[in-house]
């Protein structure tokens, strides 16, 4: 084993959230940071994102994916701030150890100040399913068959049908369509969509491919290749509806149906955990239960807009900058948000109620609601009211704490954000 | 007559109300965030447009295609036939991003651009 490695900052994952962190530390005067990344190239998940849709928010234009993560991979190269990719990370120790693989250096290990999470997430496979069959080729994820077609250059298959109409689901189905595949159908166990409605409109409704909402993949058909699937309507309790199965012929199943935050590294150094974000509980700086270690991005709560991956991620850069300053200057009086009527879960689920700056909570809610509002409240205090004309699951609202809120709320309060009707 | 709409010109996708008059023209555009949703309202109206995002080959680089876009959103009729164009297309490694792969496709003033590099693979 070589000699172990001294870095002010060590981040785990080179994605944007990755990226986005360690140029902000860099920027807030960090010295010595180094990125790990398993992959043979710095962009994350982005690099096979190829539609547009990204940075209109925080570059200002419409960039793809690839285009987006270049930015800021050309912003990394121009920094002193090392790079090890084909490299990944084994473990962490409570002491910030981090230990690291890769085909150059073998075993490295790195004796770090302050460590940032951003391993990004994973796509829910089959196994997580509940769908009878046998194991033919033919069904694989949503974001499997992204890289196929890509980055490999193929197309997996002819006849497609889509369960899950999560976003990444709809932009293959748009995908798909273009390379010349027949969509079938696109299903959905929920009675409303998890996707941006904008990518119904264009991926769905551009191409005439059915939404099939409150209904289900029981089924699959064929040995060697897949030959069809069985769907059926389900319920409110999404029990399947006797009588309604229908056969439907394809090639190919795609699954969009949810990611999961990439948290085995972290369960390691026994940080708090959100079971309902399945990552991380952070303060307002994206620090974990364990001082001197943060986290951003997708394996903190699944994004499904990547601007604003960049924001959470510089804050956590600068969480981690003031951290490497100044580690055992920590004066914070938590106060802890709590997701009320409606609202499923809220980051950061503590705030420091010392904080000389605003604060932003982020958070979703748990179904769809029509002309309604969101109230935050401490106690019987209403702090803020916003309406809206509909709140949807698949997107992300945000709610700011400012300072003369701030002063009101008392060592832990509990900050409620709920939905209400108007 | 309102007119019901989605603004997919960003992924806010901001739900818009659009006031037409007798001769569809567009008079009236509530519900927008910023100023794209009105043009949105306008084209989508007219001649809906989208832009076209897919891969093309590449010949010599580390990987076998690189992701391209069009310069800017084509003809909602021609999305099909520029697809056949650029899979009819093959390009040499090395590329840069925002090199040119298509030119004018199909006569429509519209280029299809590079959107991420390629070395050349030895
Ligand atoms: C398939 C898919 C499609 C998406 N499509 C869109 C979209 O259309 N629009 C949009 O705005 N957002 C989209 N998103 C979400 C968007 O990509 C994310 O918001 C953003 O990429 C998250 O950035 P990240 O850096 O947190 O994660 P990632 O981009 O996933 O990066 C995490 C990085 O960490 C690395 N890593 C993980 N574990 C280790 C380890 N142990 N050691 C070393 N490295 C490690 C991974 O290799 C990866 O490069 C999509 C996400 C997925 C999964
Ligand atoms: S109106 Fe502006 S903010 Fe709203 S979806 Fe359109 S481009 Fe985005």
């Amino acid at each position: 084993m070589n000699s172990t490695l001294k870095y002010d900052l060590v981040v785990i994952g080179g994605g944007p959230a990755g990226m986005a962190a360690a140029l902000e530390a860099k920027k807030n005067g960090v010295g010595k940071i180094i990125i790990l990344e398993r992959a043979e190239t710095l962009g994350g998940i982005l690099e096979q994102c190829i539609h547009t849709g990204f940075g209109l928010h925080y570059f200002g234009e419409e960039l793809s994916g690839p285009e987006y993560a270049h930015k800021f991979i050309e912003l990394v190269e121009q920094s002193d701030i090392d790079v090890k990719t084909d490299t990944m990370v084994i473990s962490i120790s409570k002491e910030r150890m981090v230990t690291a693989v890769n085909n150059q250096d073998g075993f490295i290990q790195i004796d770090a100040t302050a460590v940032i999470l951003a391993m990004g997430c994973r796509e829910r496979a089959r196994g997580a399913l509940d769908i009878a069959g046998s194991r033919a080729s033919g069904v694989m994820t949503a974001g499997a068959a992204q890289k196929f077609v890509n980055i490999d250059g193929y197309m997996p298959g002819k006849k497609i049908v889509i369960l899950g109409s999560g976003d990444i689901g709809l932009i293959m189905a748009r995908r798909m369509t273009l390379e010349g595949a027949q969509v079938k159908m696109v299903c959905e166990l929920m009675p409303y969509s998890g996707g941006l409605t904008r990518n119904i409109v264009q991926c769905l409704d551009d191409f005439d491919i059915p939404l099939k909402l409150s209904c289900t993949v029981i089924e699959v058909h064929g040995t060697e290749r897949v030959e069809g699937i069985t769907i059926a309507q389900v319920d409110e309790n999404r029990n399947v509806i006797d009588g309604t199965q229908e056969f439907v012929e394809c090639d190919t199943l795609l699954l969009s149906v949810g990611l999961i935050p990439e948290n085995e590294l972290s369960k390691q150094i026994d940080i708090d955990m959100d079971p309902i974000t399945s990552g991380p509980v952070v303060n307002e700086m994206r620090q974990t239960s364990l001082p001197g270690v943060f986290a951003c991005g997708n394996v903190l709560q699944v994004h499904d807009l990547v601007d604003y991956v960049t924001t959470e991620s510089q804050i956590a850069g600068l969480g981690a900058a003031k951290y490497i300053s100044n580690p055992n200057n920590d004066d914070s009086r938590y106060a802890f948000t709590k997701g009320g009527d409606g609202v499923r879960y809220i980051v950061p689920q503590k705030v420091n109620i010392n904080s000389k700056e605003e604060i932003k909570l982020y958070f979703r809610v748990a179904d769809v609601y029509l002309k309604s509002k969101f109230v935050v409240s401490v106690g019987d205090e209403v702090l803020i009211e916003k309406r809206k004309q509909k709140f949807a699951p698949g997107e992300m609202e945000n709610a700011t704490l400012t300072l003369e809120m701030l002063e009101k709320i008392k060592e832990n309060d509990e900050i409620v954000i709920s939905i209400k009707e108007r | 007559m309102i007119k019901e709409m989605i603004c997919v010109a960003c992924p806010l996708g901001c739900q818009l109300k659009v006031t037409l008059d007798e001769n569809d023209a567009v008079t009236n555009v509530t519900g927008n965030t910023c100023k794209r949703g009105v043009e949105y309202a306008h084209t989508e109206c007219t001649n809906p447009t989208r832009s076209l995002t897919t891969t093309v080959k590449v010949e010599g680089g580390r990987l076998p295609v690189i992701p391209v876009k069009s310069s800017a959103a084509l003809p909602k009729g021609l999305l099909f036939e520029s697809m056949s164009v650029i899979n009819d297309t093959c390009i040499k490694a090395p590329v840069k991003i925002g090199d040119v792969v298509v030119k004018n496709i199909l006569n429509s003033g519209i280029d299809i651009l590079a959107t991420a590099p390629i070395d050349v693979c030895n």
